[in-house]
């Protein structure tokens, strides 16, 4: 085994992957929501329409969303690696456990709360990513250029009430996942310092509040737009 | 106080165990707990019962010998160790739930006894300074900031008792790992093996068979002697700026 390979399958390498990943994610989730958000604009989705176009023709984003789908993949293998690992560390377990004395219920749960995720994303890829690429798409005009209609793709989903409402307790679940993430992955980097780890904390808490709310509310304001 | 202990019993390794439940009297809350498990061993060795086996050395909350998981925590409900807890922490008529710490790399010798060499093969790994020092130095011949000092003393008071792989949900060794890499990593005199110390500490965790770290942050709140998790970071740092600077392939 060279070093390389050997140090990525200790224990710490495999949660270094799990970092650096999650963090990549994180930022991911911010790019994604900032596009996002311009289905709420007033102008029908001309502006969204546009953002997706440029989305699915720029090279630069076609390369990164390859390392997007590479790194969730990557989060998802390490994160079963890991939690068989420490499955296997622990063969007989306490008959009394009194652990949320000493740390949170979402520390101790991101597994369930990132299958939870995983199922959210594929229903959400099948719905949108997919159908945007391969399926039959409606077409739309602005100043004589074709654009595919995605907003009215979405707007459709989003008319329907139980849609809208498993998106929101997906947020719930993606907003316990990062609350404990978030302050996690710079933990496993080594990044904790005096100065800086009490605001990478309060950034983390005030993260997994902000994102996950602004993602709900876009369905929830689109189904009332469409009542 | 009368009491109702509810206790894992073992008779070897490859027995498979179970909970016995033994009620207990005249309980003081003054006692230390081992002192209450000495009363019910007494009762037992006069009936001509196999008494229950524990681990305890010091009772001064130095050794870290003892090792008891108490109602689903390590070393009970305070942050000290077992010997340092007393009966008025629990009350009359309470049913006390008394396991052995749970990890594969902590085999069970008997009862609530279990073999913690994998933590002491962990320092034969690295865990120490092997290039001659001389003899007593005169007092700061050597100058180390107050506040390093500090540091590498708060890592040096790890007893490896083994409280933190007791509590984690993984079984992980990493808050004993980075004590013990942190205190030699923090001073002048553990610079010379510094990168194969972390190196070769780690690997040995591994290789004992502890769990990976989630920073749940359970060790830090369960350890008796308050060691934090900032070691773990340092110990990351450590063992990833030492694999790709070492010279070790």
């Amino acid at each position: 085994m060279s070093w390389v390979t050997k140090t990525l399958n200790s224990t710490l390498g495999k949660k270094l992957l799990m970092a650096l990943t999650g963090l990549f994610l994180i930022l991911f989730l911010v790019v994604h929501l900032v596009g996002n958000l311009q289905l709420l604009l007033p102008d029908e989705g001309e502006a969204f329409n546009k953002y997706a176009e440029s989305m699915a023709t720029n090279p630069f984003i076609r390369v990164v969303s390859i390392g997007n789908f590479a790194f969730i993949l990557l989060h998802v293998i390490y994160s079963i690696l890991l939690t068989r690992h420490n499955r296997k560390s622990r063969p007989i377990g306490y008959a009394e456990s009194a652990a949320s004395t000493n740390s949170t219920w979402s520390s101790r749960n991101m597994g369930i709360l990132g299958t939870v995720i995983l199922i959210f994303l594929l229903v959400h890829l099948k719905g949108f990513y997919y159908e945007i690429k391969f399926g039959e798409m409606p077409f739309i005009d602005y100043e004589g250029v074709s654009y595919k209609n995605v907003f009215a793709i979405v707007a459709a989903a989003y008319s329907n009430v139980l849609y809208v409402a498993f998106y929101v307790v997906c947020m719930g679940f993606l907003a316990f996942h990062l609350s404990h993430g978030f302050a996690s992955a710079f933990q496993t980097l080594g990044l904790n310092h005096v100065k800086y780890s009490p605001l990478i904390k309060k950034v983390g808490i005030g993260f997994s509040i902000l994102v996950p709310t602004l993602f709900a509310l876009i369905p929830v304001v689109m189904y009332i737009q469409s009542l | 106080m009368q009491l109702t202990l509810k206790i894992w019993r073992q008779k070897n390794a490859s027995d498979k165990g179970g909970f016995v439940t033994y009620p207990v009297k005249d309980v003081s809350k003054d006692m230390s707990f081992l002192e209450m498990l000495d009363v019910l061993n007494e009762g037992l060795i006069e009936k001509g019962e196999d008494p229950v086996h524990f681990d305890h050395d010091c009772r001064e909350g130095i050794c870290g010998t003892c090792s008891l998981y108490i109602n689903g925590k390590p070393h009970g409900p305070l942050q000290t160790t077992t010997c340092q807890l007393h009966m008025r922490s629990f009350s009359d008529g309470q049913t006390i739930t008394i396991e052995p710490w749970r990890a594969k790399a902590f085999p069970i010798v008997k009862d609530l006894v279990v073999n913690r060499s994998a933590f002491d093969r962990i320092i034969q790994a690295g865990g120490y300074v092997s290039v001659g020092t001389g003899g007593v130095p005169d007092a700061n011949e050597i100058p180390i900031p107050k506040n390093i000092a500090d540091l590498a003393m708060d890592a040096a008071q790890c007893i490896g008792c083994g409280a933190c792989v007791a509590a984690c949900k993984n079984a992980s060794a990493m808050l004993f790992t980075s004590a013990k890499i942190s205190q030699l990593a923090l001073l002048p005199q553990g610079q010379v093996e510094r990168k194969t110390r972390a190196e070769k500490m780690v690997a040995q965790m591994d290789a004992e068979g502890f769990g990976a770290c989630t920073n749940t942050g359970a060790c830090e709140a369960e350890c008796p002697k308050g060691i934090s998790i900032t070691n773990i970071a340092r110990m990351n740092r450590e063992y990833f700026s030492a694999v790709l600077s070492s010279e070790n392939i």
